[in-house]
């Protein structure tokens, strides 16, 4: 990734902002009508810790994360807040990231999610959006694809993920209550990682 | 004395439940309310619940007490914050009902209990039955 780690983030934050509605109407279908406002708050006081001069990326992922920690409130708070400083933990220091470093920032933010949430891919969660968008990464990397394809392909996996989501029920989260009234809907956990895979894929080919 | 930190998505539980417990120890030090996120609004804040926690510790440890949905994720970041910070604080989570839980386990320390103890007594207070 060129630089411009405050850029993504500001990018990745309008698009929140952008779909704060969508993600509390969806939220309000299998859960309990926050994640929008949630994740909106979060990334509003997110950016008003950032600033431009912030170019170490790992600096400023685990700025970012510990204000989502303690800004967002619900449960993608220290979800999004964990993915954010593990993945700040293994970029220390570098203003820019090479492809590799792309896919080991997808392979830490997920270990993170999973350390802090104990689910696992199929539980209509986020990880159904993240998972398949880093396996689809790595795969298009290796099939010779440059950053920018192979978050094409990430994107595309993570919107597949997100329909998959729709197929099943919930077992983690407040959603798990509905049990099998919880199909049909898709996930705004999925949904909100859709929306900052694009962000970032958007932000790289505008660069 | 072990601390004990409440955590809930509403400050006035949190407070309400520090209030009740206390009744049961009068002057007991170490028991720290982690309600709500700074503004007053609903929700769990890791910051605030590592803050507790720091406030909370004598050097003895603290057990941790938590309400529903993000309040367990939000007090594990907490204490992974302070394990970043490089500070040994031993704080465990306990797996039990905040109200009766606190009311227990305030009783456990302020009788000098440990750690272990506490977290014990607070765990058991799930096999109380009220009928």
């Amino acid at each position: 990734m060129p630089g411009g780690i405050y850029e993504c983030i500001s990018l990745i934050s309008e698009r929140i902002t952008a779909n704060k509605d969508l993600l509390t109407e969806l939220d309000r279908e299998i859960g309990d009508s926050d994640h929008g406002i949630n994740m909106a708050r979060g990334f509003q006081a997110v950016m008003e810790k950032l600033t431009p001069e912030d170019t170490d990326i790992g600096a400023t992922l685990k700025k970012a994360g510990m204000t989502l920690l303690s800004k967002v409130g619900g449960a993608s708070g220290p979800l999004y807040g964990t993915a954010y400083m593990e993945a700040g933990k293994i970029t220390a220091g570098k203003t820019e990231l090479t492809p590799e470093d792309m896919k080991a920032v997808f392979e830490a933010a997920i270990a993170g999610i999973q350390k802090r949430g104990k689910a696992v891919e199929g539980e209509k969660t986020m990880l159904d959006a993240i998972i398949p968008a880093s396996t689809a990464f790595s795969r298009r990397l290796y099939e010779g694809a440059d950053m920018a394809g192979a978050l094409d392909a990430a994107c595309e996996a993570a919107r597949e993920g997100v329909e998959y989501t729709k197929t099943i029920i919930a077992t983690k989260g407040r959603a798990s209550y509905l049990g099998e009234r919880s199909i049909g809907h898709q996930d705004p956990g999925a949904t909100s990682a859709m929306i900052t895979l694009e962000a970032i894929r958007d932000y790289i080919k505008g660069k | 004395m072990v601390g004990i930190v409440i955590v809930s998505h509403s400050w006035k539980i949190a407070e309400g439940v520090c209030d009740l417990a206390r009744e049961m120890a009068q002057g007991i030090e170490g028991l720290i309310p982690a309600g709500g996120l700074e503004d007053g609004s609903t929700g769990t804040d890791a910051q605030r619940i590592a803050d507790a926690i720091v406030e909370a510790d004598s050097g003895d440890g603290v057990v941790i007490l938590a309400d529903i949905g993000s309040a367990i994720m939000s007090a594990e970041a907490a204490i992974e914050l302070l394990e970043d910070e490089g500070r040994e604080i031993n704080a465990v989570i306990a797996d039990a009902p905040i109200v009766e839980g606190a009311v227990c386990a305030v009783v456990e320390a302020a009788g000098g209990g440990s750690v272990d103890a506490v977290l014990s007594a607070a765990e058991e207070s799930r096999e109380a039955n009220k009928l």
